[in-house]
């Protein structure tokens, strides 16, 4: 049923309140954990591309997680939990989505196109 | 929703004769489902740049003898971007606290200048895509192109998007004020545009940072 | 020549030939069709209608009218795939040696992959919608969906893919790619016409409108549960839905994204799943596997629930192991999603990948298991009342079970690489769906048929089209397993081998005497209908059932029910029964309602436009939609007189008619 001229008066559930502080808070910890990473790719910083990607992943899943909990307010009460079961529920399904294409994929171009994958095909998660 | 009506089940029990219908004359106010709603579409969004993301990572060294990644990211203009759309959700962060004091003319302020940060985000990436199509590498040029302009483009759209919205909201706040309806779609708004500064961590992540690497 | 460019630009590639005058068969479909929708028009017309049709049904939010609409597009369309299949058993039957049958390979080919199209995304998920938007509410206490404008959209959006599907019957061509529209055939190169773009945006139109019902299916099960109904107190019916549904979100979007990128093959020249240029074809293949094994599951898992429901309310006994039933459909749930990659064990990712995806779909067997011990458990030492409903029980149990032991075999990977895209696989399939979802859809609708509408079915011509179906199954499709283990491919139009012709002549046998099945059906709507005083439900529980949905009169009155109900236990109208609970008869009070509207009907047709312009590069009138769809959404969202109330007095009326009625039945 339309909820619209319900609920007129009742706290707005699924953001807890945001506060300035979380804003600002959530602005900084970004701003550093984009910082870095575009520091160490522009800047050639570090020698071994391996750990520069892995850290580089590191930073962005910290800053999804700074946004998640600063930005979007996700915890385990808003909705009775749905919000967080959901968050987590999605997260699993893209990361199945992600790396099993990419696995099936590479195993497929490096069996049926020999010679032909690029050097570094599985630069991912 | 459930607590409280697992309370009220409990009590009536606990009473002479069970409840099995609400009688009372306080008819049960459920929560509205659209937060909620919207939260599993968002959701269900994620899941279309999971496919996008994933396409990309397979696709992603295709270059078919045309122009690779390395050749034509331009980082720092992607680090200028990151900066603004970054900006645009403290923006948008900031209509809502004003939303929450009922102060209009502040959540349009704040609303505006989102749209505005939001513009720019566009108007860079579009300029970025003029530039690259101009020097030869357009997404018909080769699998890793496709990829990379529809994924970067998707995100770029919904962006688009949001930015209409922002404009419906600025006129519907003009003409209803800050009413619980208008306060859930902005609400929405709220979710919708953290979760595209969320898919552009992605972005900036895996598509140009790591690709400069691969 | 300026003649010739301005016909282009307002008719894009539309041009005479794009009408297959020349195909009799076509032409005789298409007078066929073109009579009953001018008798349809004629009579609606005539009887002053169309006021009506609008205010009542094509306006409607209400989730029981959506429920029976989305019911009633899924058996138009179930009888257009069913004739797609009879056409197909022919031509098998036929074509042996020199004689070639009378379809053409690119008219065959057509055929197969409108049957699997329509039969999937236009039979069985409307059916599927169809008896979950009617029950479900009902069944949680609730007096509609969350989002009941969202709820209209959603089905005229999937009506509006039918459409485009059935209008390439005459003008242009379907598909040829099968019913996932595979690449490289589907790729523009190869297919520079108009099949895989009306495909392509008839999906993508009624996918939008899948997801939007599967998000507010969803919402509505977390969030509008009558109280006291825990998860734990949900009926199992309630729990399957919303299973299937959450997965449903999780998958289209991949069918989206893969559908977005070749449409942008297609359109743009990109080159996501082209040949050359750094194209991958199999990242096609990938994804929309990824939705489709799981798809399966959204289909079956809701049936499941049906099944549930039957077996319990006609043995008279609550469900043998709810939890585990839960439990069950929820590893179902996850599971499904880990097993996608044994639709193309054969294209060579090896023996590591294979081993995992192998092992994988073997696991969600047990789970499956697990469920029929239950069903079974319930049944023994009940007191089984064999209609037609229970009739359908054993029929899925005996007939899906053997269906659910060939996918086992397959995914075993070598026995994968023997039977791949054999005849063994297309009957493996066809068990589990014919068996499975189709037995279960008929099973649902006879029994939840006298809710809805106020009478039974007649159980006479349900019985003929009972034995026409499970009959007609195993007649058909027991030889095409025998084919299909001696080597025969699917698709394919002609053989050489005449020891085979045989087996196809039983199975086209079969499939007339499912046609009996399908005819008697047709019938037994009619005979009902005209007899319908004499089937009439009064009590609003005419199987005894046990959960909410049954408590309300038959039909339900537009609010469902004029008090929320208060749930304690699981099989919450049981519990009441047995405690002698009365239904409150005074102190109505006005309700909350949701208001019609025509937004979704008209963005369905707008929709309509849209694919059709652009299936035919009629650039102009695509922008012209496209905008229109725009504007409409927009424009609907400043709508803000969205709901109304019910009158204390009409609630009364409605209440005390029910309470009289209840009486004069007693």
């Amino acid at each position: 049923m339309s909820g619209e001229t319900r609920d007129m008066d009742a706290p707005l559930a699924i953001e807890g309140h945001g506060s300035k502080k979380s804003y600002l808070v959530g602005f900084a910890l970004s701003a550093v954990l984009t910082a870095i990473p575009f520091w160490l790719v522009m800047g050639n910083v570090l020698s071994n591309q391996g750990l520069t990607s892995a850290l580089v992943i590191l930073f962005a899943v910290l800053q999804i997680l700074v946004h998640t909990f600063c930005f979007l307010h996700v915890n385990t009460e808003t909705e009775g939990g749905w919000t967080m079961l959901a968050y987590i529920f999605t997260a699993v399904i893209l990361l199945i989505t992600i790396a099993g294409s990419l696995w099936i994929m590479y195993h497929l171009n490096s069996n049926m196109m020999p010679g032909m994958i690029a050097p570094q095909m599985s630069g991912a998660p | 929703m459930a607590t409280k009506a697992k309370t009220r089940a409990k009590a009536a029990q606990a009473s002479e004769a069970p409840l099995f219908y609400e009688t009372g004359d306080h008819a049960a106010h459920p929560a509205s489902p659209t937060l909620l709603g919207f939260w599993i579409y968002l959701m269900s969004d994620a899941l279309l740049f999971a496919s996008i993301f994933a396409t990309f990572g397979v696709l992603g060294t295709s270059y078919a003898g045309g122009p690779t990644a390395r050749e034509i990211f331009d980082l720092p203009l992607v680090a200028l971007n990151t900066a603004i759309l970054l900006v645009s959700s403290i923006t948008y962060g900031f209509a809502m606290l004003a939303m929450e004091r009922g102060a209009i003319r502040t959540v349009q302020a704040w609303l505006a200048l989102t749209a505005l940060l939001g513009m720019s985000f566009v108007g860079v990436e579009l300029y970025e895509f003029g530039h690259l199509i101009a020097e030869g590498a357009t997404p018909q040029r080769s699998g890793f192109l496709s990829a990379f302009f529809t994924l970067v483009g998707t995100h770029g759209a919904h962006v688009s998007f949001g930015i209409i919205w922002i404009g419906v909201m600025l006129v519907q706040v003009q003409k209803r004020g800050l009413i619980a309806e208008n306060r859930r779609r902005l609400l929405c708004l709220s979710m919708f545009w953290h979760f595209l500064d969320v898919v552009w961590i992605g972005v900036f992540t895996y598509v140009y940072l790591l690709g400069m690497m691969r | 020549m300026f003649d010739q460019s301005l016909s282009k630009t307002i008719f894009g590639r539309l041009t005479w030939e794009s009408f297959p005058i020349h195909e009799p068969i076509l032409i005789g479909t298409f007078a066929v069709v073109a009579l009953l929708g001018l008798g349809i028009v004629g009579a609606v017309t005539k009887f002053k209608l169309w006021g009506w049709l609008w205010r009542e049904w094509l306006t409607t939010v209400d989730h029981k009218k959506i429920g029976i609409m989305y019911m009633i597009l899924g058996i138009v369309m179930l009888l257009r795939g069913f004739a797609d299949a009879l056409m197909m058993r022919l031509q098998q039957a036929m074509a042996f040696g020199g004689a070639e049958g009378y379809l053409n390979a690119h008219h065959y080919d057509q055929i197969f992959t409108a049957h699997g199209t329509i039969m999937i995304f236009f039979v069985a998920i409307p059916l599927i919608a169809g008896v979950i938007n009617f029950v479900m509410p009902l069944q949680i206490g609730a007096r509609d969906v969350a989002f009941p404008y969202l709820n209209s959209l959603a089905f005229w959006l999937t009506v509006a893919g039918a459409v485009l599907v059935m209008i390439s019957l005459f003008v242009g061509e379907f598909s040829t790619a099968g019913w996932l529209n595979y690449v490289p055939v589907a790729n523009l190169q190869n297919s520079p016409g108009t099949g895989p773009d009306y495909y392509l945006w008839a999906l993508q139109i009624a996918g939008v409108g899948t997801t939007l019902s599967a998000i507010n299916l969803v919402t509505t099960v977390i969030k509008m549960r009558a109280p006291g109904m825990t998860m734990m107190k949900m009926p199992v019916f309630t729990w399957t839905a919303l299973c299937s549904q959450v997965l449903a979100i999780a998958i289209f979007p991949a069918l989206t994204g893969a559908f977005a990128m070749l449409m942008l093959d297609r359109y743009l020249g990109m080159n996501f799943f082209t040949n050359d240029l750094g194209g991958n074809p199999m990242m096609y293949w990938n994804l929309v596997w990824i939705w489709g094994h799981p798809e399966v599951y959204v289909l079956v898992l809701p049936v499941f629930g049906i099944y549930s429901e039957i077996t319990s309310t006609f043995s008279g006994k609550r469900l043998f192991g709810y939890s585990s039933m839960v439990y069950a459909t929820v590893v179902i749930t996850i599971l499904s999603y880990l097993v996608w990659l044994h639709h193309f064990f054969t294209m060579g990712s090896g023996a590591s990948v294979n081993s995992f995806f192998g092992i994988a779909t073997m696991v969600i067997a047990i789970p499956t298991g697990a469920k029929i011990f239950n069903w079974l458990f319930t049944m023994y030492r009940g007191s089984i009342r064999f209609e037609l409903p229970m009739m359908w029980v054993v029929a899925f149990m005996i007939t899906f079970v053997v269906g659910g032991m060939t996918g086992v075999l397959l995914a075993v990977p070598p026995a994968d690489f023997v039977l791949h895209n054999s005849l063994f696989l297309v009957a493996h399939f066809h068990n589990v769906i014919i068996g499975g979802v189709v037995f279960g859809l008929f099973a649902g609708m006879y029994y939840w048929f006298p809710k809805a509408f106020g009478f039974r079915l007649d159980p006479f011509w349900g019985k003929v089209s009972f034995w026409g179906w499970v009959i007609g199954y195993w007649v058909a499709w027991t030889p095409i397993y025998i084919v299909g283990l001696m080597g025969t491919t699917r698709r394919v139009r002609h053989f050489d081998d005449p020891s085979l012709q045989i087996w196809f002549i039983i199975a086209g046998i079969g499939a007339l005497i499912i046609l009996v099945g399908i005819l008697a059906f047709v019938i037994q709507i009619a005979v009902s209908i005209i007899n319908r005083d004499k089937l009439r439900d009064t009590t609003g529980d005419p199987w005894d059932g046990r959960t909410l949905e049954w408590s309300t009169s038959s039909p339900p009155p537009p609010y469902n029910f004029a008090f929320t109900p208060v749930v304690h236990e699981l099989d919450a109208w049981y519990d009441m029964k047995q405690r002698g609970i009365a239904r409150p008869a005074s102190g109505f009070r006005k309700i909350h309602m949701p208001r019609n509207t025509g937004t979704g009907v008209v963005l369905g047709g707008l929709a309509i436009v849209l694919g059709f312009a652009m299936v035919w590069y009629i650039w102009w009138l695509a922008a012209l939609a496209f905008a229109g769809v725009f504007a409409v959404a927009i424009g609907h969202s400043f709508n803000y007189d969205r709901d109304y109330y019910i009158p204390v007095d009409e609630v009364k009326r409605e209440e005390q008619a029910r309470t009289r009625l209840l009486a004069a039945g007693a």
